[in-house]
């Protein structure tokens, strides 16, 4: 009976409380993300954004949510009922349980597994499920047609982010996230960001775009034409677990960029002011800068078109990330920098 | 290890009913979902193996991508559920027959399976050995080593395939007006705009 406690009792008590340890962190960075993001679009078009609850509008995340969670969840009469409801949940679980892999710091991961990076692919691969079960479960048009969508472009945007994931596995010979964050240790000149992999970071950059549909690549929502794309049936908790799930993402995504291109944890600089500052701060800092840049993106660019979206996946962004891991291949051993070599 | 043997009957036993349900399942987007669950189990099944590359492998390739152009297909068939029955019993002699050729053909095979004396040795003791490499690296130096010939030759037969479905699918038409992306960039203010000095009240 003590050794049943102590193999696998205690361990699950444990690990429940560091998934309560990440996962709370997690969802109230959700909710100022999108506060952050009507701030944000709202000055940059000369508006005030959300400013009436709480001082500067900071409690307005708890009205959404105090709103969402006293509302009516309402389900079509001809949709299928057990896919309905699963859909949200399967977005709002995957964009939570890649979390398990991101290293916060040297040492300061939940599961530190020798396949992170593969599994955090095949994590952001399964979030096309969750929209494509709700556009069919739906029943209706508009849903159908975003869900669609949404899968095409999902897919074809995968295929040149696991070339990047590549580029970077050749610089670093492991797929490991602490181990390609410790690659990239000692200064910000030997991050991935600077160097010959730039170009893959642009990549990936705006493949993590239309990975979590967001403008320019949100056509799975597109308002104008679809209403609001695969969640137009939706409500209340069901459309915030959608929400929630989609924010998540995002912000699963720009951690997925520091990690592979900015150095993670790191500080920029391996010196005195800068080193005093603990890793975790460095990586939600870096973190903010790429949600940023989403917000940015979002304020700035019109939307793509259907054919300009799929022609820059397939015929751009496809041929150019071959290219570019034969290049660096070259490069490595022209400069004999292969790992383990 | 009771745990472990625990995870290895449920993953196992949620795979085959899965399987069991693909086939059995009325609707054809529940079979494709349950084809999925059958795969996640095939991917636990690894994991509890220690090959997490494989597990990964499979849920990125399978899951992420083959499922998914299936279920957009399945999903976009207007199926008519009682038409689809009605010509089970029709067609229920042949699918039997077919089904028992099979079953007695893979036992035939399995029948005559035989073990080399040499497999419990080498798996016991794996070259290279695994508490020096990750079972990536490992599965690796395999593929790139021993049976370099034959992956090459697995990779060309899906260009081959790919092309195939290329050749089959693309149609030449006629009176088809494309963006020419180059053409666009190509093109100066001086092309398109000419500025005109106007005086007022005489129009151009």
């Amino acid at each position: 009976m003590v050794e049943l406690w102590d193999i696998y009792a205690w361990p699950t008590i444990v690990i429940a409380f560091y998934v309560i340890l990440i996962v709370a962190p997690l969802l109230g960075a959700v909710a100022y993300l999108t506060l952050a993001e009507r701030k944000v679009i709202g000055w940059m078009q000369l508006r005030k954004g959300p400013n009436v609850v709480g001082p500067f509008g900071l409690l307005q995340p708890m009205a959404d949510g105090i709103k969402l969670f006293f509302k009516e969840t309402i389900v079509p009469a001809s949709a299928n009922r057990a896919m309905f409801y699963l859909a949200p949940i399967v977005t709002f679980v995957l964009s939570l349980i890649a979390w398990a892999v991101i290293p916060f710091d040297a040492g300061l991961v939940l599961s530190n597994i020798n396949v992170g990076i593969l599994y955090l692919f095949a994590i952001s691969s399964l979030g096309v499920y969750g929209i494509i079960m709700a556009g069919w479960s739906s029943n209706s048009k508009y849903a159908f047609f975003g869900a669609l969508r949404s899968a095409a472009q999902m897919i074809s945007y995968e295929v040149s982010m696991g070339f990047v994931i590549i580029t970077v596995l050749m610089f670093v010979g492991s797929l490991n996230l602490s181990d390609i964050v410790e690659a990239q240790s000692g200064g910000f000149w030997n991050w991935h960001f600077f160097g010959i992999l730039f170009p893959m970071f642009i990549i990936f950059f705006i493949s993590t775009l239309a990975e979590t549909n967001r403008a320019p690549f949100d056509l799975p929502e597109a308002e104008a034409e679809l209403v609001s794309g695969y969640n137009v049936e939706y409500s209340a908790m069901t459309f915030a677990m959608f929400f929630l799930g989609e924010y998540a993402n995002m912000i699963l995504m720009a951690a997925m960029t520091s990690i592979l291109f900015l150095g993670g944890w790191m500080a920029p600089v391996d010196m005195a002011p800068f080193n005093w500052v603990p890793g975790p701060i460095w990586f939600a800092l870096k973190i903010a800068s790429c949600l940023f840049v989403f917000l940015w993106i979002r304020a700035t660019f019109p939307r793509y078109r259907y054919d300009q979206l799929m022609r820059l996946g397939w015929k751009v962004f496809l041929p150019f990330s071959l290219l570019w891991v034969v290049v660096v291949g070259g490069w490595l051993i022209v400069m004999d920098k292969v790992p383990g070599s | 290890m009771i745990v472990q043997a625990l995870a290895f009957y449920m993953f196992s036993f949620v795979a085959v009913a899965a399987g069991v349900l693909v086939i059995a399942a009325r609707n054809p987007v529940h079979s494709v979902l349950f084809l999925i669950l059958a795969f996640f189990n095939a991917a636990g099944l690894f994991v509890l193996m220690g090959a997490e590359f494989l597990a990964m492998v499979l849920v990125i390739v399978y899951v992420g991508a083959v499922a998914v152009l299936f279920l957009f297909v399945v999903m976009m068939l207007d199926i008519n559920f009682v038409e689809l029955r009605r010509g089970v019993l029709q067609y229920l002699p042949i699918g039997a027959l077919i089904g028992i050729l099979l079953l007695v053909e893979l036992l035939v095979v399995l029948g005559g399976w035989v073990v080399i004396p040499q497999a419990a040795s080498n798996a016991a003791a794996p070259i290279p050995p695994l508490d020096q490499v990750t079972n990536t690296q490992a599965i690796g130096r395999i593929i790139y080593t021993d049976y370099f010939y034959l992956f090459q030759a697995a990779g060309l037969i899906l260009l081959v395939a790919m092309i195939g479905a290329i050749v089959l699918t693309l149609r030449k038409r006629p009176g088809v007006r494309r963006q020419k992306i180059a053409d666009q960039l190509d093109r100066k203010a001086s092309d398109a705009i000419e500025i005109v000095k106007v005086t007022t009240g005489s129009g151009i």
